[in-house]
């Protein structure tokens, strides 16, 4: 395309006339513009009631995952916040609590019993079953060995003082009313858990 | 419930024309942060980070409880701490919780060149439309109480948004909810006044004579308002205005150059319109010609060693 002097200066002539109208007001700026409000992501969540992992307040927590949990599908969670139907915190959290879902999804987040041996250096992963094994066939050992049926004056006590038990705060009210069962039906006095507060 | 789409813009910035605003019933909202309940626990930072898919990177100890440091482009809310010594000698720890005000008249939207990029809605939320950004910094030297913040990644302006996704959908704002003292509320402004009203009157009855509502009318009220034990004296809470002002130059440029600007670029175009129509264009005509052909000659006659 061959453009004349003069023709060159028409045409960005005209351009910039052009531009100028829609600063003095004659642009399409009315126009209706599409919604930009970031769309809210738990709109098809699936929520699940729990209790929040860390410490004995045991605030309620909703755990919102992708999807309908349909068969094809693999969930993942993606949000966390607090339960306003909970009677302990109705709906707030603390720090830690708002910030589960790094807890969730960290790396370094322990998913399976880890073993090491005595007189070991490193802790290895373990299956479910070899741990529950274990941990069964070292307390009965021990409890058989320390149990005490009667305390010195003949009275029955049986107590069991040579191994603790230190849970999880994560529990809900049954939870913690068998745990408080197994415990205390084996003897054990020595036991923290969600159960004491 | 708040519908959040064009029909409710209120202000659009850089826009010469006004929204319709044909949902004007709308009741405009207001979070309320009571001052004197928030016990700096920071459960509202780490709930915005949460919800917002934020995640600034670890910072370093700045010798201060504030943490991270700053506002930026992704931390939109941060527990601000400050050490104040009473007329009796005591110690008060003045904890705030910064962030976005949601100006009545915001100065971020009074300053931004980018049509639409900064929006108000008719309940009253600043929102800033990052598609629409053109990362400028305007609404940076716009803002009296200094929030937004230039993302170095994607060069775009970024604070917050009050989650207006949560509102949209009838939801307080995810900081609100999290909050365990119940220090910040959310709910109409009315509604927010007068719990504030409540707690003023019981914070004076507790000694604290000056205690008060943080609504400056200078930016027209604002959506995020404060109680604050010395009402009287904001700036004892890590630097809040005693006077928000939008900066003069934002109102110079906008109120006053820019439109003048304009009105002259119109005159010009209208002169010349005018001239062409009068006037006409410039014709060279034969005598003209004969004219400039004189001229050359009696040039070369007196300079002819400069010729080439």
């Amino acid at each position: 395309m061959a453009l004349t002097r003069r023709e060159f200066i028409k045409v960005t002539g005209l351009g910039l006339a052009a531009s100028s109208l829609g600063m003095l007001g004659f642009g399409a700026a009315g126009v209706a513009q599409a919604a930009a409000v970031r769309p809210f992501k738990l709109t098809h969540a699936t929520e699940t009631r729990n209790t929040c992992t860390y410490c004995s307040v045991a605030c309620g927590i909703l755990i919102y995952s992708m999807g309908d949990r349909a068969k094809n599908a693999r969930s993942n969670i993606i949000h966390i916040e607090g339960d306003p139907d909970h009677p302990v915190n109705r709906g707030t959290l603390c720090p830690k609590g708002t910030a589960l879902l790094d807890v969730v999804h960290a790396p370094t987040r322990l998913k399976a019993p880890r073993y090491r041996p005595p007189g070991g250096t490193e802790f290895k992963e373990v299956s479910w079953d070899f741990a529950l094994d274990r941990i069964a066939k070292l307390m009965k050992e021990d409890r058989d060995k320390h149990f005490i049926a009667r305390n010195a004056a003949g009275t029955t006590v049986n107590r069991w003082t040579s191994t603790g038990m230190l849970a999880a705060s994560a529990s809900s009210n049954e939870t913690a009313y068998l745990t408080w069962k197994v415990a205390r039906s084996l003897g054990m006095v020595v036991f923290d858990n969600q159960a004491r507060v | 419930m708040s519908d959040l789409q064009s029909q409710d813009y209120v202000r659009r910035s850089a826009s010469t024309l006004t929204p319709p605003s044909v949902r004007s019933h709308e009741d405009e909202v207001a979070k309320l942060i009571d001052v004197s309940r928030c016990i700096g626990c920071k459960a509202c930072q780490s709930a915005c980070m949460e919800w917002n898919d934020l995640r600034p990177e670890v910072g370093h100890f700045e010798g201060s409880y504030e943490n991270p440091a700053d506002l930026g482009p992704s931390v939109w809310t941060l527990m601000k701490f400050a050490e104040h010594e009473n007329e009796q000698g005591n110690l008060e720890w003045l904890i705030r919780k910064d962030g976005c005000m949601h100006c009545e008249d915001p100065g971020c939207l009074k300053a931004c060149p980018a049509p639409g990029a900064i929006v108000q809605y008719a309940n009253g939320i600043v929102d800033f439309i990052s598609d629409k950004c053109i990362g400028c910094g305007y609404c940076v030297k716009g803002c009296p109480f200094n929030i937004p913040r230039i993302s170095k990644q994607d060069h775009k302006s970024y604070k917050c948004t009050l989650c207006s996704d949560r509102v949209s959908v009838g939801l307080e704002p995810a900081c609100v909810k999290a909050c365990p003292t119940g220090a910040i509320m959310f709910g109409s402004k009315t509604d927010m006044k007068h719990q504030a009203a409540e707690r003023i009157e019981d914070l004076k009855s507790r000694g604290f004579d000056q205690a008060g509502l943080y609504d400056p009318p200078e930016v027209g009220g604002t959506h995020v308002m404060y109680v604050l034990h010395h009402a009287d004296k904001p700036s004892l809470y890590s630097g809040l205005p005693d006077k928000p002002r939008i900066s003069p130059v934002v109102g110079a440029w906008k109120g006053f150059i820019k439109p003048l600007a304009v009105a002259g670029i119109a005159l010009a175009a209208v002169g010349a319109f005018f001239h062409w129509i009068t006037a006409g264009p410039n014709e060279v005509t034969e005598e003209d010609e004969a004219e400039g052909e004189r001229v050359l000659r009696e040039a070369d006659a007196h300079e002819p060693e400069k010729s080439p």
